[in-house]
């Protein structure tokens, strides 16, 4: 197959394929950054109060269902064409993901630990500083890769909403106006790999964070 | 610290129209072993709950050396009671330095000092320090686990422990080695212990009093173990202890207890004076004699056990007037 790669243009559009791979990485870790914040209070309350979980797993999942451009084209009306409407929908994308996920680590916690914290004279807020969060972390990790993953690639889709925005997704919406393939490839591989290389990293920090789940992997 | 009392005064726990524990009073002297024994249903391990407000009572008062349980703050009151629980509950996120260290920083104590009172632990459970500080719990065997439990429970020197069900989650040979190591420890601890089962072996061996609880949270027998084997105050305690209760008996004494024969059998098996008399009949009827020769610690023959003697020590026993 030919790939009909231009490499010169390649060579001469480097600089702004590290400011693209730079502001995609920007818009992506607000949108996680926040979605995760929000989501980890939102799942504290579903698990410390059981009849708000399923509300707020109903509410997240709501939100999931909004399809991303019919999102972006409303905002636009609202906000304009500004970084809010960029990461209003990236935001709530996370949630589904993190809610969920935050909510399942809390519960895996078992209940003979949560007992023993208990009877040892935890207060309830040490009690999930110190023994929740850390033990709910393999699962939070495992949706910190998800979000991360799918906001990767949705940040492309917001170079719909003009040159400023979009991360690497500019130069494969350029391309693809200008039928230009080499120029879609450059936004679209390098998009690709950050995903992979962005979820190596997260599976790296889980291992070095987490030293008792690998004891247990060896013990057993 | 040193051993306090615990008194229940009239304690209840309900749940609507279920009662769990029914009208609960006993009295736990300081530095003894007060085990709750009973079947699934009566109440032994909410009675011990309440005791660090785990569960709240519906109405009565446990006082611990005096104090009302319930005018203390529950965490305070926590962090002052050494908790086992039945699947240990270490948590798996921390090493064994870490789980022993719980208490004593949430307390506050400084680095050096949560430092040296975790090693001292280690070595008085019987855990090396060098091998086990940094493993974590999904690194150890049961037993050790246990262990880890129970240094942890020790931590900040509590005089009152509760143990539910301690050692229900390993296997028979490692729990009598568990169960012998406690007892050794509490030579020396003389804490006051509450300790929950629902074997009625282990009760017998581990208290020094034996709440007996029947469905519904109903005290039925409370004293010494001897006088619960040879007494029984119901039909549901003497089914509860079972058909076999004067070997049971027996098994509370040793052939050191024996005022011995001087040898003249030339066969018969040879016992040892820390032998409890169970096993002493149990090895005499296996051998096919009337009687066993017992040693001492050099090996020497010092004398003969019959069973008759034994038969003797039982009917002495059972006939101690209830304490």
């Amino acid at each position: 197959m030919d790939l009909n790669v231009d490499v010169a243009w390649i060579v001469d559009h480097l600089d702004e394929l590290a400011y693209r791979t730079f502001q995609h990485l920007l818009l992506a870790s607000i949108a996680v950054g926040i979605g995760f914040v929000i989501s980890f209070f939102l799942a504290v309350i579903a698990v410390r109060r059981r009849a708000a979980y399923a509300p707020i797993l109903a509410f997240s999942d709501v939100l999931y269902t909004i399809p991303s451009l019919a999102l972006f084209a409303v905002l636009i009306s609202v906000t304009g064409i500004t970084l809010l409407t960029v990461e209003i929908p990236l935001v709530m994308y996370t949630l589904v993901i993190f809610v969920r996920n935050i909510a399942a680590g809390f519960d895996s916690v078992p209940t003979d630990v949560i007992g023993a914290a208990d009877g040892l004279g935890y207060t309830s807020s040490q009690r999930l500083w110190r023994v929740e969060v850390p033990l709910a972390v393999p699962l939070i990790i495992a949706g910190l890769r998800l979000a991360a993953v799918s906001t990767i690639g949705l940040v492309t889709v917001t170079s719909i909403l003009g040159d400023s925005f979009g991360g690497l997704g500019f130069f494969i919406l350029e391309g693809y106006r200008r039928s230009f393939p080499t120029e879609l490839y450059f936004g679209a591989i390098p998009s690709i790999l950050l995903a992979f290389l962005v979820d190596a990293l997260l599976v790296r920090m889980e291992r070095s964070i987490t030293p008792w789940a690998r004891s247990a992997a060896v013990a057993s | 610290m040193n051993a306090v009392e615990l008194e229940f005064l009239n304690v209840s726990k309900r749940y609507g129209s279920l009662a769990v524990v029914n009208d609960l009073s006993l009295k736990v002297p300081a530095g003894r072993i007060c085990v709750f024994v009973g079947p699934s249903g009566c109440g032994k391990t909410t009675s011990l709950k309440m005791v660090n407000r785990l569960i709240e009572p519906t109405s009565g008062e446990i006082l611990i050396g005096g104090r009302n349980v319930m005018s203390e703050d529950p965490i305070e009151l926590r962090r002052g009671i050494g908790y086992v629980i039945q699947q240990v509950g270490l948590l798996p996120h921390l090493t064994v330095a870490g789980n022993i260290a719980i208490v004593p920083r949430l307390l506050g104590w400084d680095a050096a000092r949560v430092r040296a009172r975790v090693e001292e632990l280690m070595e008085l459970v019987g855990l090396d320090v060098g091998r086990y500080r940094d493993r974590y719990p999904a690194q150890l065997s049961g037993g050790e686990r246990q262990r880890v439990g129970v240094a942890r429970a020790l931590a900040a020197d509590p005089p009152l422990m509760l143990m539910d069900e301690p050692f229900g989650a390993v296997d028979p040979i490692v729990r009598e080695r568990l169960q012998d190591e406690l007892l050794h420890l509490q030579e020396r601890l003389a804490k006051t212990i509450v300790f929950v089962t629902h074997d009625i072996d282990e009760a017998i061996k581990m208290g020094d009093l034996v709440a007996v609880l029947q469905v519904g949270g109903v005290l039925a027998q409370f004293g010494p173990p001897a006088q619960i084997l040879a007494h029984p105050a119901s039909e549901f305690v003497a089914r509860f202890v079972g058909a076999d209760r004067a070997l049971k008996l027996l098994s509370l004494r040793t052939v050191a207890d024996l005022d011995l024969k001087p040898a003249d059998t030339p066969d018969g098996p040879l016992l040892t004076q820390d032998m409890t008399l169970r096993d002493a009949l149990s090895e005499i009827l296996a051998a096919g004699t009337m009687s066993g020769r017992v040693v001492d610690e050099s090996g020497r023959v010092v004398g003969e056990a019959s069973i008759e003697q034994i038969a003797a020590a039982l009917r002495e026993t059972a006939a101690r007037k209830p304490a």
